[in-house]
Parts: C-alpha cells; sequence; structure tokens
C-alpha cells in the first residue's frame, strides 16, 4: 500500500493505491503551511479505509508549489549570480531574459569573474581566489543568502565551481549554494537561468520540504517519503531541498500519467483544470508528448525535459470581473484560499466557482450566498470558460481532426459536457485526484555519467554498455522491465583526454507499479 | 529602411535561425546580445542596398567556430567591435557600415550587435543567402572581392591579422587561429564597396529572416502548419523558390563532434508512421540529406530542422535524441548555382563524393 499526494496550488489530494489499483481517494484544501493540508488529506484517507500509518510502504508527493512560486513571482529570494567566463559571456548578462518583476525581485547582484573552461578543457582566463573572496565580502555586506554559481564550460569540468563554492561558504557561512553542474547540461544561458531560478526557490524550499517532513512525524508516518521530478522518477524529499528546480513540470507530468491511466485512453489530449491554471497536454501511446524545443516557465528559457503543454490562467478560483457585458476570467486567482475568500464559503470574491455552483455544475459551499447574481453575467461567464478551453485544446492539437478529451483537476466543475473539437468529452472516475494518483505511479530511473574511450572499444559499443548499465541501474531501482525505455542520452566529446575520451549520460526509466 | 526593435527582435532571430539550416549558431544568444544593446536604448537601422551609394564602405563582421563552443561560451561583442577598427586602421579608412557575411544563424545577429556599439547601420545583404560554415563560401567571390584584410579577435583582445593569397587560404588560417582562441573568435573581413555590394552579395536577406519568421508566428497562431506557411510563401517570393517536406520522425541518433574548429555529425531519424529512416549529415550547417541510400536535398540548397508541432527552426546543437522534428528543404536562388558559385559551396567544396542535383529534379 502507498499514497499519493498532490499538493496544488489550491487542493492538497491524496490516493490510496495497491499496485496499480486505486482504493480510495480524498480532497482537501491546501494550507499557507504545506504540511497541514496534507496532515488533513492523509489522515482522512488512512480513517476512511481503516489503514494503518504501518502499513504504508511509500509516500510520493508531487508538488507545484514551486513552479507556481516562481511563475506568480511569489515567495522568491533575491539571488546573488556568480558567474566564472570574464571577459567572455560579457555581451549577455544574468538574468536579461527574464521579466521585467523578476529581475526586479532577483535584483542586478551580478558578478562576472575571470575563470571557466575552453572546450579542450584548458582555463579561460585567470580565475582568482582573491576575486571571489572580494564577491563573497559584497555579498555578505549585501545580505544576500541564496547564490547561484555558474562556469563556462563546468559540464565538462566541475572543479572551478565547487572551489568557487567552497571559498564563498567559507566567507558567507549563511549562504545556501547552487551549482550549476547539477542543474543543467551543455547550453550556457539555459543552464544559467536553471541555477538562478534554483537559488530564487531556496527559501521557499527548505519551508516547503520541512513542512512535509514535520506533517509525517505527526501523523506517525515513517515510510520513505519522496517528491516526484520534472521526468516522472522520484527524487529523496531532503535533495529537493537543495533542488526544488528539478519538480517543475512534474505536475503536469504527474495529471498526464494519471488521466491515460484512469481513463484507458493511450491517445488523447488531457485538459487538467486546477484552481489557478488549466494545462492542456497531449498524451500519445501513453506517455505525455514532450516538447522539442526550449521550455520556457514563466517566461524563462531552460532546457528541461517537458510535457509540451500550453498554460492559460483559468482555474476554480480565478477571479471574475465584469464591466459594460464584458466577463473577464484570471489570471488572478484566490489560490488556496477559495474557502475563505469566495462567495460562496463566505468571502466577498466572485470566482469560477461561485459560477459553477449557481449552475449547479457541483454542490458544495452555501448556494444561498450566490444567489443574488445576475443570469446574464453567470451565462457569459460560462461561455467565456467554455471558449478559454476550447481555444486550449485547439493549440495544443496536431490537426484539426476530433480527438478525445480527458478532463481532470478539480476544477473541471467548470465544463458542461460538450466541447468543440473533442470527439469525446471523458471525465474518468477520480479524475478530480489524477495527479495524486499519478505521482503514486511514478516511475524510477536509472541514471549513469561516465568517461567511455571511443578509440578503445568504438562509439557503437560504449553507447550499448552506457545505455545498458543505465536500464540495469533503473531495473535495479525497481523499474518493471518490459515498461524500461531510454529518455536522455547525452555525448559529451572531452577533447583535452587521450584516446577519444568521451563523456556519456544516459537516464533510463521504467512503472515501478 | 528597417529598424530593429523589442518587437520584431523574436521573429528577426526566428527566421535567421531557418535560414541557419540547422549550423550558424542558435541566434537566441545573438537575440539575448541584442535585446541587453535595445534595453539600453541603442538604435539599429537597417539599409537595403537600393539606398547606399557605390562609394559606401562597408566592412563583414562575423563570429568563426563551432556551434558547440558557442553554446556555452557566449562571445562579447566590443571584441568584434575591435576587429573592424583594426581593419580601419590597416586600410587608412573608415567604414560607413557593416555587413553579415551569412543571413542564417548567429551570424546574422553580430553585425546589429557591432551596430549597437558604434552607431554604423547594417547592410541589408549578405554573401551565403543563408549559412555556410567556411569563409570562402561567399558570392562575393564569384565577382573577385578581396578578403583581407583578415582579422581575428578574441576575448582577451589578442589579436591576429592575415593578409591571405585567396579566401580559401584566408579560412585555412584563420580556422587554425580560432581553434587556439578556443573554439571560437571575432573577425572583421571583407571590406567592400556599396558598388561590390550590389554586384556581388545576396540582397535582403536580413528581412528575408524578419518575414519568415513572422510567417512561422502567423501560421502558429492560425493554427496552420508553420512548414507549409514558409514554403509558400518562398514560392511566392521573387524569384521563386521551391520547397518540400523532406521528412517527419524522431531522433533515434546523433553524432556530434568538435573537429579542427567546427562541429560535425551525423542525424538519424526514424519515421513516426513507417519504417522509414533519414540521414543528415552536417558540418556546422547540414549538408545533405538521405533516405534508403537516394539524397533528397544537398548544398547549397536549404536544409533545415523544425520543431514537427510549432515549426521553431531547430540549430544542430539544439537537436537532442527522442526530439520529433520535420526536415525541410527550400531552393537557393539561380545565382547560388551557377558553376562558379557552385565551385564555392557545392557538393563537392564539402569533399562530398556526387555532383549538385537541384532540388527539384530530386
Amino acid at each position: 500500500m502507498r499514497i499519493g499526494v498532490d499538493v496544488g496550488g489550491t487542493n492538497t489530494d491524496a490516493a490510496l493505491m495497491d499496485g496499480r489499483t486505486v482504493v480510495d481517494a480524498v480532497k482537501s484544501v491546501t494550507t499557507e503551511d504545506p504540511g497541514s493540508g496534507i496532515i488533513e488529506a492523509v489522515s482522512k484517507i488512512l480513517d476512511k479505509t481503516k489503514i494503518l500509518p504501518n502499513q504504508l510502504e511509500a509516500i510520493m508527493i508531487g508538488t507545484t508549489q514551486f513552479t507556481n512560486a516562481f511563475v506568480e513571482n511569489k515567495r522568491l529570494e533575491k539571488v546573488a549570480v556568480v558567474r566564472l567566463g570574464h571577459p567572455a559571456t560579457i555581451s549577455v548578462p544574468p538574468c536579461i531574459d527574464f521579466s521585467s518583476n523578476l529581475r526586479k525581485i532577483i535584483g542586478e547582484n551580478f558578478w562576472i569573474l575571470p575563470g571557466g573552461y575552453e572546450f579542450d578543457g584548458r582555463f579561460l582566463g585567470d580565475w582568482s581566489e582573491e576575486l571571489v573572496k572580494k564577491a563573497a565580502y559584497e555579498i555578505a555586506s549585501k545580505g544576500i543568502k541564496y547564490i547561484a554559481v555558474s562556469c563556462v564550460f563546468s559540464p565538462i569540468n566541475e572543479k572551478q565551481e565547487i572551489e568557487t563554492a567552497k571559498i564563498l561558504k567559507k566567507y558567507v557561512p549563511e549562504a545556501i549554494i547552487t551549482m550549476s553542474h547539477r542543474i543543467g547540461r551543455v547550453g550556457f544561458i539555459e543552464r544559467e537561468n536553471a541555477t538562478i531560478m534554483n537559488s530564487s526557490l531556496g527559501f521557499l524550499a527548505n519551508k516547503v520540504i520541512t513542512s512535509f517532513d514535520g506533517a509525517l512525524k505527526k501523523l506517525k508516518i515513517k515510510c520513505p517519503f519522496y517528491i516526484s521530478q520534472n521526468d516522472g522518477t522520484l527524487m529523496a524529499a531532503n535533495i529537493v531541498k537543495n533542488y526544488p528546480v528539478l519538480t517543475f513540470a512534474s505536475g503536469p507530468t504527474n495529471s498526464m500519467r494519471g488521466a491515460a491511466f484512469l481513463s484507458g485512453h493511450k491517445n488523447a489530449i488531457v485538459v487538467d483544470i486546477g484552481g489557478t491554471t488549466t494545462d492542456f497536454g497531449v498524451i500519445k501511446e501513453g506517455f505525455p508528448r514532450e516538447s522539442s524545443i526550449p521550455v520556457d516557465i514563466g517566461g524563462v528559457r531552460t532546457n528541461f525535459r517537458m510535457p509540451d503543454l500550453v498554460s492559460i490562467g483559468l482555474g476554480g478560483g480565478s477571479l471574475i470581473e465584469f464591466n459594460n457585458n464584458e466577463v473577464k476570467v484570471g489570471p488572478e486567482s484566490v489560490g488556496y484560499k477559495l474557502t475563505s475568500e469566495s462567495l460562496i464559503f463566505g468571502g466577498n470574491k466572485l470566482t469560477a466557482s461561485d459560477i459553477a455552483i449557481s449552475q449547479g455544475l457541483a454542490n458544495f459551499g452555501d448556494k444561498e450566498k450566490i444567489s443574488h447574481l445576475d443570469e446574464k453575467i453567470i451565462i457569459k461567464t460560462m461561455q467565456v470558460i467554455k471558449q478559454m478551453i476550447e481555444e486550449g485544446i485547439d493549440r495544443v492539437k496536431l490537426n484539426k481532426d476530433p480527438v478525445p478529451v480527458i478532463l481532470v483537476g478539480g476544477g473541471n466543475i467548470l465544463v458542461e459536457n460538450n466541447l468543440e473539437g473533442a470527439e469525446e468529452v471523458i471525465i474518468p472516475d477520480y479524475s478530480d485526484v489524477a495527479n495524486a494518483i499519478g505521482a503514486s505511479l511514478a516511475q524510477a530511473g536509472g541514471e549513469i555519467d561516465k568517461i567511455y574511450s571511443y578509440s578503445d572499444i568504438g562509439r557503437e559499443k560504449s553507447l550499448e554498455l552506457a545505455k545498458l548499465d543505465a536500464i540495469k541501474r533503473a531495473k535495479e531501482a525497481g523499474a518493471k522491465t518490459e515498461t524500461i525505455s531510454i529518455i536522455e542520452l547525452e555525448e559529451i566529446p572531452l577533447s583535452y583526454l587521450p584516446s577519444g575520451a568521451v563523456r556519456l549520460h544516459v537516464k533510463a526509466v521504467g512503472d515501478l507499479f | 529602411m528597417i529598424e530593429l526593435t523589442l518587437n520584431n527582435l523574436e521573429n528577426f532571430t526566428r527566421g535567421a535561425a531557418f535560414l541557419g539550416t540547422g549550423g550558424g549558431g542558435d541566434p537566441y544568444i545573438g537575440k539575448l546580445m541584442l535585446k541587453h544593446q535595445l534595453e539600453k536604448g541603442k538604435i539599429i537601422k537597417i539599409l537595403s542596398p537600393d539606398e547606399i551609394n557605390d562609394n559606401f564602405l562597408v566592412c563583414n563582421v562575423l563570429s568563426m567556430g563551432a556551434p558547440t563552443v558557442f553554446v556555452e561560451k557566449v562571445p562579447n561583442g566590443p571584441a568584434t567591435l575591435h576587429g573592424l577598427r583594426k581593419v580601419e586602421e590597416i586600410i587608412g579608412k573608415k567604414f560607413d557600415a557593416v555587413m553579415p557575411i551569412e543571413a542564417g544563424g548567429v551570424n546574422a545577429t553580430i553585425p546589429l550587435v557591432v551596430s549597437a556599439l558604434s552607431g554604423l547601420p547594417v547592410i541589408d545583404a549578405d554573401g551565403m543567402g543563408r549559412a555556410f560554415p567556411e569563409l570562402q563560401m561567399v558570392t562575393y567571390n564569384v565577382g573577385d572581392v578581396d578578403i583581407n584584410p583578415i582579422v581575428a579577435v578574441n576575448d582577451f583582445m589578442e589579436t591576429a591579422v592575415f593578409k591571405a593569397r585567396n579566401s580559401s587560404s584566408g579560412e585555412w588560417l584563420a580556422r587554425a587561429v580560432c581553434v587556439r582562441m578556443g573554439g571560437i573568435c571575432q573577425m572583421a573581413c571583407y571590406p567592400m564597396t556599396g558598388k561590390q555590394i550590389k554586384d556581388t552579395a545576396i540582397h535582403n536577406t536580413i528581412k528575408l529572416s524578419f518575414d519568415i519568421g513572422n510567417k512561422i508566428q502567423e501560421a502558429r497562431n492560425q493554427k496552420k502548419d508553420p512548414a507549409d506557411a514558409v514554403i509558400d510563401y518562398m514560392k511566392m517570393s521573387n524569384p521563386s523558390r521551391f520547397g518540400k517536406v523532406l521528412f517527419l520522425g524522431k531522433i533515434t541518433d546523433l553524432l556530434r563532434e568538435t573537429v579542427n574548429g567546427f562541429t560535425k555529425g551525423t542525424l538519424r531519424l526514424k519515421s513516426l508512421a513507417d519504417e522509414d529512416e533519414l540521414i543528415v549529415e552536417f558540418q556546422n550547417e547540414f549538408l545533405y540529406a538521405k533516405s534508403n541510400d537516394k539524397v533528397l536535398a544537398m548544398v547549397p540548397d536549404l536544409i533545415c530542422a523544425l520543431d514537427s508541432e510549432s515549426g521553431e527552426p531547430i540549430t544542430t546543437d539544439g537537436l537532442r535524441y527522442g526530439q520529433r522534428i520535420k526536415i525541410v528543404a527550400i531552393s537557393v536562388p539561380p545565382v547560388m548555382r551557377t558553376k562558379k558559385a557552385l565551385d564555392l559551396f557545392g557538393p563537392k567544396a564539402f569533399g562530398l563524393d556526387f555532383d549538385y542535383v537541384a532540388l527539384e529534379d530530386l
């Protein structure tokens, strides 16, 4: 038995799973301190199913807390960026492609210092301990705690980043440092961007994971707990404290995998309507269709592997505004405060959920509180919502042909069942907790990062060995053999080493259950 | 006259990526360099060749090197300007403008960066009408334009000056220095008059980038196929250019090496519909595509990789195992298919053992 939990912006859901069977599922609301929401959801499901904490083998948590924080530019920290590469790279300062608001929050605290490597491993410029120390003093005097260290060609040699981080830590002992070689691969700007994003989430990551940890302790749950990564595999929770950015696309990956599992459909469009946003994605042969171009998150280009998604600011908590017969839905949302700020729960903000309730599409809250709403506005709002969803479906479609559409997420109450462009609209059982189910269906991965010699054993043999090794590790991590596939393969020639040395990075993943 | 602004920047670099035919370095870096300049309030003006007089003096400025290096060791603009100033010093004359040597890839953006730094306008013409990997592969040589002096500069402003016996030798010598300079260097060469530009360059290729970028964006917004939109647009252009989709598939293998200052490699795709395979060879840019031992397109015709859904052009350094992409080929204008032009940049010029056959005849 295991529990999959999804901590969304609005709801925290939990599903109890036995192998590939859903035993039961519950919904509760996300709390400001996310741990309380987890306590509520998990104790609810344990009560409901009469399962004891010691019968659980694992808890798998998927969370969009970090993605949401970054996209909404909320709860982010000021970051000091120490880049090693001067005088190369000076024409592209850090954060140049971030939105002006993000640049304001993160601050323009950049130190572009000599250092880095050439492609062949020689030094680029003269790295200087003195200059790193000077930067450390300046960072300390500015009171910045979160530091991102990037370095030209660190994927072929990480030494300078490590050395630099050591010195920074020595002079800024409270610093939380992210090194770019731990976050991304070749492609300097994208890697540096992801490193800065990770640093900006440092405070929140510590707070959220500590809160998760505390919640499970209170529930007397002693089994291991994991967090979903963006590729569908799991990461130990204490690692996520330092690498929150690696959870970035896990929400959509979980909901799409959950939707495919629940509906039994292998080819369909998945529409996941949450509290704040709606994601549109495609499942092809049971897997989320991946984006093959660099993905923007909150407007920032990264090179993460991610499902190909269209996201719009529409959800159950979306604020409704109207003037002169024009209705605007979202992108602002009351988020997790739905149960205190929306009209049906006695608040004073009109949300998309209020409209759905007044239309009888779902039944929660106090319907009396919305009896005064003007029928015309309700109808107009429903039209706008339907239109927004149909446009989203159209945007992810490969062609004009109708396809099955699977609706998941708590916000699916916003939709009546006919949608233009859909062959059929499927709302499977447990669709409102597809994310939590997706999290529980997590995959196991095996990764290798190793240097091979092409002149000794040839390229083909090296690739074969590397793949077999990754597959073996995936199996050891619990992946079922027939489901394992290679999802990442990167070759970095190391021309500075003799005999055709190449660094191979291979990742294999497969289903655990 | 066109002015580059923060609004049209994205379409320009998207079009330049398309004309990069897989190589030329990802203009994304160029976009960021330009964004930085435009945000500082710098003005970048682009003049059509018909807007300049015959004695205008213009310098080609560019980055040389391997795209795989470019995405890590982001170059610095002042080094390129330094190269231009060095050429001025040698010839004893001041330049009136700068121009791109190639219309595709990051080198489409470098002259615009120099323009922002120097205040000089950019001439809307180039020597390749696309991207090619080597300095002598320019239409300027059909009209015997002198490549000299050739100046190469690295990030530390270390400078090498060449007086080469011809452009191929200039390429050979500069490439060796480029490797020693860390795989990329900034260059200035081919000082040209307005008359020489009018006679030998391919005209209005910067505008072409704006238009291609625009067409892809427009098609995406209208839910049409971006690849088809570009093919249709090229068909309507003057002279009319032929285009077709060669393949739609998933990347099953990618061999990529940094050799002698180039990125060389092979891309293998497997069809999404059947068992067909496509192999594309590249040397910075895509050289030729073949399926079942039949060549489907070859240099100098354009071979481009687009994201299968969004139509976003993908450079060879952006290719990844597992991606689904569409390979599109577009014919080059007749001036790039003369015997003299094919000697400079036809299949034989890349050491391939077959003769050029036009895309529409394959």
